[in-house]
């Protein structure tokens, strides 16, 4: 060993050994420094919103030391030639200095609006990987109340930022917030000077934004991650099934070294990644719109994505009719149901779903291995659904752009997606759980039958046959490693004496919404079902008997005997009729 | 409905019950191992390369110094674009790069060997619940809270009382005057001329040609105190429109001056400015959530969210020939709230 390096290792092992004599470190480090974690590329999702995060902390820090959060007014006197002697917001005037004389300023504030828009949609991203694969299950439903606030969070986060330049379309934005929030019955107009400190706009409105969105919203979120965080490895993670896998156990590397390279380095692949849009991709460009003014608006003015589906609920819902009068206070359903209660149900939903669906269940273990989408048919679908009806929320808040992009009458396109709003959920979610009882089918088929080989053999007597390579140990047991999951059976509604029993009814509803997940389904092959595959399996002699209980349920079609596979020991053969 | 049956009700079987119930866990498989593992020259083939990217992260940030000091923004559109493509450039290469090194490394490297770790069930064994309970019942033992029913009863008081000294203050300043009526009334008075937005000068009921939109403030409207909260409720849009095509309610008859409408220009929807007016068919649309009101018939709703017609501003003209307004908004403008027609 070089001397340089014992001294460096001399000095390493003294700080090691003066922090731990004051802080006892040493258990932390010796217990967490090899945790394993699991390796999936869906798992880097989560870790795209923590690393958005930290870019927006960095930048915004940046913003921070040049914005003005102030409604004076003033008049501009910089060098941008269109703007020269426009009244404006201080807050505008200092996003334009921001953006013209710091160098570096426009790239800060572009790397920090994209990295929002990237934290958003790794977020509602990393929600669909929890959801798909059942992660949400015992013991972390917790958790996933914990992702569900900070989704919450992200969004108010982006949407005070949106707010604080005070150009014309944030402040438009907020004049539809004004007027979405006067619809609120009884208590709206005070809401709406609750938050603008009098009438709209006020002068209070940016000042606010600003505390809200540069404190409040960030201390908090930074508090959740760490709870979210803490979740995570007080629970492990979870990991895919496979061979090896259990619910007892975690497969994976060491978070160091391998751990702290590979999502070190990711951090720095998104930076550079946000860094390369904030570079190439104009974002939000102010001194194009203009400083906020109640007159002017422009057409094809967009919120950022992930408030489009409240701009496109609000543009489905017909007017006519929807305002009540009652005893002569006025009632907007026209604005409270697409900006209040179609949200809140959509939102309500996803944040119940894993109590919905342990109550199912009854399940109350703890399950650390995944599920494949397919094998959790009604779930899948369900969420396809609701994803389903966002996008199409998403499209309509964009169907102006839509009308002139592909010259439609805007009339038209708007009445084909209040259509689309009721009917494509229902088609996705049957569709969805049509493909993924198909795709468990198709699993099924793998096992009992093996793979194409693409060879034919011919027999003596004349019959072509394809020969089947069996599957080994490992990947067959990817395809059957799933519990069948089945609906609960209750106890009758009386006890032996005829008394009426306690808690019938609430069986009964468990029962019901039980039968929905798992009336329909396809159970995994099971050791005596490949046993029988095989033993037919004398290849000259067509199968008799069904013996795999293919699909079960009121809406599938049987398989017939015909389908039923034959074997011989080593090589099955299906037998191609013709 | 009846149960349906379990896979084993149907399973057709026979003399195979020796076999498991499921399938047996073939635990992990064999290791593959990569190039490097047993290829020293490759090895050090992906060192070399995890260097070179390490490299190229320090151009990078050489390459964003340089682009600070010789290209700084100059507050022109053009000039600020190349400093923000040249900067940006830098970062991401400087970014990145650490990055794919730091992943490469990993990925050719480090060991590759998966590892099991148990895991433990998340609640606590028997003996621990019991102990933690036994704690908690002996504290609350000791504090007597079970006995002194009183004392409980001032605790919570207090603790529940305390936060009002922060809460009323705040509720009581943070909505101004809470005097939400303010939103019924605009600064349009009898008399007051019609100007043009945004350079505030008077329109001429002749400068009004058929077809023609205009875009309206009162006059002196810089002047009042609040100008922007009013301007938020008093612009205005007229049109003059053929008085064949013009339909009035009876009762509105004079509030237009020869075919010259107007009405609040913010939408009875969720309040945007209501601005693009098709002459044609005197159609006027929100950009917002594309409510059209038709400006030739009182300007009802004929498509979208909005409920109701936007207020009409009663006009007419002035001695020297100016439009004025004949009294405020008969109605609250803009969108609907609870109490508006109280
Ligand atoms: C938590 C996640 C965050 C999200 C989603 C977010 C989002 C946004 C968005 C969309 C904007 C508008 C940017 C523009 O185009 O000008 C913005 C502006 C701003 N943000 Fe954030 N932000 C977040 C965190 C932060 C933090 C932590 C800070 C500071 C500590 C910060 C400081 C600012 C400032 C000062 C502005 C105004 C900049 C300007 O108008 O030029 N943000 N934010
Ligand atoms: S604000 Fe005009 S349509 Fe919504």
């Amino acid at each position: 060993m070089s001397p340089r390096a014992t001294t460096g290792a001399r000095a390493a092992g003294g700080t090691a050994d003066y922090l731990d004599q004051r802080t006892g470190i040493g258990l932390a480090v010796k217990s967490f420094a090899r945790k394993i974690f699991p390796d999936h590329w869906s798992f880097l999702l989560g870790e795209i919103a923590l690393y958005s995060f930290v870019v927006l902390l960095i930048t915004g820090v940046f913003l921070t030391l040049f914005f003005v959060p102030s409604m004076g007014v003033v008049t501009y006197d910089g060098p941008l030639a269109t703007m020269r002697g426009q009244e404006m917001s201080e807050a505008f005037a200092s996003t334009l200095h921001l953006s013209f004389e710091v160098t570096g300023g426009l790239l800060m504030r572009q790397i920090h609006h994209w990295a929002a828009l990237l934290f958003m949609a790794s977020i509602i991203t990393h929600m669909m990987r929890v959801f798909f694969t059942g992660a949400f299950r015992t013991p972390r439903e917790v958790n996933w109340l914990v992702g569900f606030v900070l989704m919450i969070l992200g969004l108010a986060a982006g949407f005070t930022g949106y707010s604080l330049p005070d150009d014309v379309l944030s402040g438009n934005g907020l004049r539809i917030t004004d007027g979405v929030v006067k619809s609120i019955p009884i208590i709206g107009s005070y809401l709406s000077y609750f938050i603008f400190g009098g009438e709209f706009p006020g002068e209070h409105i940016i000042p606010r934004l600003f505390t809200v969105h540069i404190l409040l919203v960030p201390a908090l979120i930074l508090a959740l991650v760490g709870l979210h965080l803490f979740f995570v490895v007080l629970h492990k993670h979870t990991q895919y099934p496979g061979p090896g896998r259990t619910d007892r156990n975690v497969v994976g590397y060491p978070l160091f070294p391998v751990y702290v390279a590979k999502a070190g380095g990711f951090f720095f692949v998104v930076f550079g990644v946000l860094a390369l849009m904030g570079a190439t991709m104009t974002i939000n460009p102010v001194w194009n719109y203009g400083p906020y003014d109640p007159s002017p608006v422009s057409a094809g003015a967009q919120p950022d994505w992930y408030m489009l589906f409240l701009e496109g609920a609000l543009r489905l819902m017909p007017g006519q009719g929807t305002e009540w009068v009652i005893g002569g206070f006025t009632l907007s359903l026209n604005v409270l149901v697409p900006a209040v209660v179609v949200p809140g149900l959509l939102f309500t939903a996803l944040a119940l779903y894993p109590f919905i669906e342990a109550f199912a269940t009854g399940d109350k273990r703890e399950h650390h291995v995944l599920d494949r989408p397919r094998n959790a048919p009604v779930r899948t679908a369900s969420g396809v659904a609701i994803l389903t009806a966002f996008f199409v929320l998403i499209l309509a808040g964009s169907n102006d752009l839509l009308a002139t992009h592909f010259d439609l009458a805007i009339n038209d396109i708007t009445n084909v997606f209040r259509a689309l709003l009721f009917v494509a959920p229902v088609v996705a979610f049957w569709a969805t759980k049509r493909i993924a009882l198909g795709l468990q089918r198709k699993d099924r088929e793998l096992v009992l039958h093996g793979h194409e080989t693409g060879r034919i053999v011919r027999f003596a007597h004349g019959e072509y046959v394809e020969v089947h390579k069996p599957l080994d140990d490992y990947e067959r047991w990817l395809r059957v490693q799933h519990e069948p999951r089945r609906p609960i059976e209750i106890l009758p509604a009386e006890d032996e004496r005829g008394v009426r029993r306690k808690g019938y009814r609430r069986d009964l509803l468990r029962q019901r919404v039980s039968r929905f997940f798992y009336e329909d389904r396809v159970e995994p092959v099971t050791p005596r079902e490949l046993a029988a595959a095989h033993s037919h399996g004398a290849h000259d002699s067509l199968p008799t008997e069904g013996s795999a209980p293919a699909q079960i349920g009121s809406d599938g079609a049987h398989r017939g005997p015909d389908d039923e596979p034959e074997t011989t020991d080593s090589t099955r053969i299906d037998v191609v009729h013709g | 409905m009846s149960n349906e049956p379990t896979s084993a009700d149907l399973t057709v079987h026979d003399g195979e019950h020796a076999l498991p119930e499921r399938f047996e866990d073939p635990g992990l498989g064999p290791h593959v191992a990569r190039v490097g593992d047993t290829d020293p020259a490759a090895a050090k083939r992906s060192e070399r390369q995890v260097v070179a990217m390490f490299g190229l992260s320090v151009l990078g940030t050489v390459g964003f110094l340089v682009a600070y000091f010789v290209v700084p923004a100059d507050g022109t559109v053009e000039g600020v674009r190349l400093s923000n493509l040249l900067l940006g450039l830098g970062l991401f290469l400087a970014m990145f790069s650490i990055g794919i090194a730091a992943v490469h490394w990993a990925k050719t490297l480090m060991s590759d060997h998966e590892r099991v770790e148990a895991r433990h069930p998340q609640r606590s064994d028997a003996a621990t619940r019991e102990a933690a309970v036994a704690v908690l019942q002996e504290g609350a033992k000791d504090s007597g809270i079970g006995r002194r029913g009183v004392l409980k009863g001032a605790v919570v008081s207090a603790v529940a009382l305390a936060p009002l000294s922060i809460a009323v203050p705040l509720i009581g300043e943070v909505g101004g005057d809470w005097n939400v009526s303010k939103f019924r009334h605009t600064v349009w008075t009898k008399g007051r001329k019609l100007a043009r937005d945004p350079n505030g000068t008077p329109i001429k009921a002749s400068e009004v040609t058929v077809g023609s939109v205009f875009h309206v403030i009162p006059e002196g409207l810089e002047e009042e105190e609040h100008w922007i909260e009013e301007k938020a409720k008093a612009v205005v849009l007229m049109v003059r429109l053929d008085p064949a095509v013009l339909k009035e309610a009876p009762e509105r008859k004079d509030w237009s001056y020869e075919g010259i409408v107007a009405y609040s220009k913010i939408c009875t929807h969720v309040g945007c400015p209501v601005a693009l007016y098709e002459q044609q068919t005197h159609h006027l649309l929100c950009p917002c959530h594309q409510s059209t009101f038709d400006m030739a018939d009182g300007a009802k709703v004929v498509f979208g969210p909005a409920n109701r017609a936007l207020p009409q501003l009663p006009i007419t003209v002035d001695d020297e020939g100016y439009l004025v307004a004949q009294s405020d908004f008969h109605e609250p403008i803009g969108p609907s709230y609870w109490e508006r027609l109280k």
